[in-house]
């Protein structure tokens, strides 16, 4: 299946993958309202590693054909959809970190936020949501919002054996 | 070709999957002794916490077996297997035939001969039932001058993975919990004295009272009911409700007349197939191959049990795949305090270099263990969980990590701190 490879010759550590991936991923889709204005702000599912100067890399999920997060999720929530597409179900996900400690690209995320509101049993003001979050590879777009966002064409969205 | 399936959990349901990836056709029969359909036990915690409903217990969606054309039989206990007439035999004296048997039973709590253990208000926490029975403690008013239900006091026994959810689930719904572990410290075998403090700190400042280095020698109680519990020092507190959560042990016991060949848990070869051909067993049953120590042992895990499950059943229904074997791990959160734990935590003996970073303060602990060169083990308490999996990959693919073992520590470390070789090979390649 098509997936995000990055090139790390050629990246130059800008994070416009994350910042278009954040954008892509919040309810307003527009980046300053992403960034100021959203709560929970969004996180980006892709994470630029660096060693200053000189070495870069995005790293984001490789929606892996034997998938060890899914096998780790004691929900199910961590799924694969029919097009090869790892994804969360959100509904499901209670933050476990089991997906977490299974990625071997530490590809996902840990997304905490506080809302208002009641627990199932009706304890507790300002419940705490914990989710996984990861790439979705952008089921919305063509392409990859990050792939597009890139300046320096650096990550390249295709099939590889 | 018919396939039966004793157990109902991550292992069974790997292994049904797998099965019907081979064969669409031929009877598959899951036999479950509780009355749900496939649930998450893990979540029984959230369960009682009250984070999550009912509905989102279930690991499969309400179609699952119909869409998969599997058979249930639930509600009812296995009493035993005839290996010669290739049957199990159900509580109710009927006999299911099987060509081949997958035994995914998990693990049965290991209650320890207490005086007073059968007393009421006491119970273990691994199913469905137990948080169901806690929970209807919890939210019925008291009644009686004894007061049932209401309850405001429990002890919990045993301060490991279950009984850290159990006091967690106690604890978010306002009851007041002592905790109470024969070890020196909570999470003993799943972390190191300097992280397991961060833990118990935690949990006393939540008002928790964590009683460590001490045993409960007997449940006290007003008529059949516990009200109570002495320590091994005498001492005594009052209690409402008392959980066994010491640990689980393989559930085998009614294999003991089968001839299926069972050790510590069942034995099984890379196939995950028993000493008797056609027979199988998975998940925290089963005694497999710990690559880190070579030896082979249960380790009751989630994911070890939906992999092997998933092997087991590809084996069955003709295909031909290898159980590499695996490693304990484990992500446990008390609020406020993630830990994610793995492989050798308590290294013991020759040849072991840990690479420690303690910072208590902070709630944030990382510990390397590496032997040989290569990484056998993890703790990681507090924001150095975020790529705990990059660990995982190491251990699991046994990657000499020379290059790079000073940046192990590091806050950020990852991709970038491996050789290009690897990182290309590992970042560029269809996975």
């Amino acid at each position: 299946m098509k997936i995000v490879y990055p090139k790390e010759e050629v990246c130059m550590a800008c994070r416009l993958c994350e910042v278009a991936c954040i954008t892509e991923h919040s309810r307003s889709k527009d980046t300053i309202k992403a960034y100021k204005k959203e709560k929970p702000a969004p996180l980006s599912r892709t994470l630029v590693e660096e060693i200053f100067p000189g070495l870069s890399v995005s790293v984001n999920c490789r929606h892996c054909s034997d998938a060890p997060c899914i096998e780790a999720c004691i929900t199910g929530a961590m799924h694969r959809k029919p097009d090869g597409r790892v994804v969360v179900n959100e509904y499901k996900c209670v933050g476990c970190w089991m997906c977490v400690m299974a990625c071997p690209f530490g590809a996902i995320k840990r997304n905490q936020y506080k809302i208002e509101g009641q627990g199932a049993r009706g304890k507790g003001q300002g419940l705490k949501i914990k989710l996984s979050s990861k790439c979705d590879l952008c089921p919305d777009r063509s392409i990859p919002a990050c792939v597009e966002a890139c300046p320096n064409r650096v990550m390249a969205y295709e099939e590889r054996n | 070709m018919k396939y039966l399936i004793i157990g109902n959990s991550a292992a069974a349901i790997g292994a049904a999957e797998a099965i019907r990836k081979n064969d669409k056709g031929n009877p598959v029969i899951i036999i479950s002794d509780e009355p749900h359909r496939v649930y998450s036990r893990p979540l029984i915690s959230y369960l009682l916490a009250g984070l999550v409903t009912e509905d989102r217990m279930y690991y499969r969606d309400e179609n699952f077996y119909k869409d998969n054309n599997i058979e249930t039989i639930f509600d009812k206990r296995v009493t035993g297997v005839d290996v010669k007439k290739r049957q199990a035999l159900l509580e109710d004296k009927k006999r299911i035939d099987y060509d081949r048997l997958l035994i995914a039973t998990g693990g049965t709590p290991f209650v320890p001969p207490i005086k007073g253990k059968e007393r009421k208000n006491v119970y273990t926490f691994t199913k469905w039932k137990d948080a169901e029975n806690i929970i209807k403690l919890t939210t019925t008013p008291p009644f009686t001058k004894e007061g049932r239900g209401g309850i405001k006091k429990a002890v919990v026994i045993g301060a490991g993975m279950i009984g850290i959810k159990a006091v967690e689930g106690l604890h978010a719904v306002g009851v007041d919990v002592t905790v109470v572990e024969l070890a020196s410290e909570v999470l003993s075998r799943a972390l190191d004295k300097d992280a397991s403090r961060i833990v118990q700190r935690r949990m006393e400042d939540a008002g928790i009272e964590v009683i460590t280095s001490n045993e409960v020698i007997e449940i006290t109680g007003r008529g059949d009911l516990a009200s109570g519990v002495v320590l091994r020092d005498k001492k005594k507190i009052k209690c409402d409700l008392v959980i066994i959560a010491i640990g689980v042990i393989p559930n085998t016991g009614f294999l003991k007349e089968s001839g299926i060949k069972i050790n510590r848990g069942i034995v099984v070869d890379e196939k995950m197939e028993t000493n008797i051909k056609g027979v199988y067993a998975a998940g925290d049953v089963a005694e497999a191959l710990n690559i880190i120590t070579g030896e082979k042992m249960p380790i009751p895990i989630w994911p070890l049990a939906q992999r092997q499950g998933a092997i087991a059943g590809d084996n069955m229904s003709g295909g031909d795949s290898v159980y590499k074997g695996g490693f304990p791990m484990n992500s446990i959160e008390f609020p406020g305090v993630p830990t994610i734990s793995m492989g050798i935590t308590d290294p013991r003996g020759e040849g072991y270099e840990s690479f420690i970073k303690n910072d208590s303060a902070n709630g944030n602990y990382k510990r390397i263990i590496l032997k040989d060169n290569k990484i056998v083990g993890a703790i990681l308490v507090g924001d150095d969980i975020d790529r705990a999996g990059i660990l995982t990959g190491l251990i699991k693919e046994q990657t000499p990590v020379t290059a790079f073992k000073d940046k192990l520590l590091d806050r950020n470390f990852g991709f970038v701190h491996l050789p290009k070789d690897l990182r290309k090979e590992k970042l560029e390649k269809m996975v």
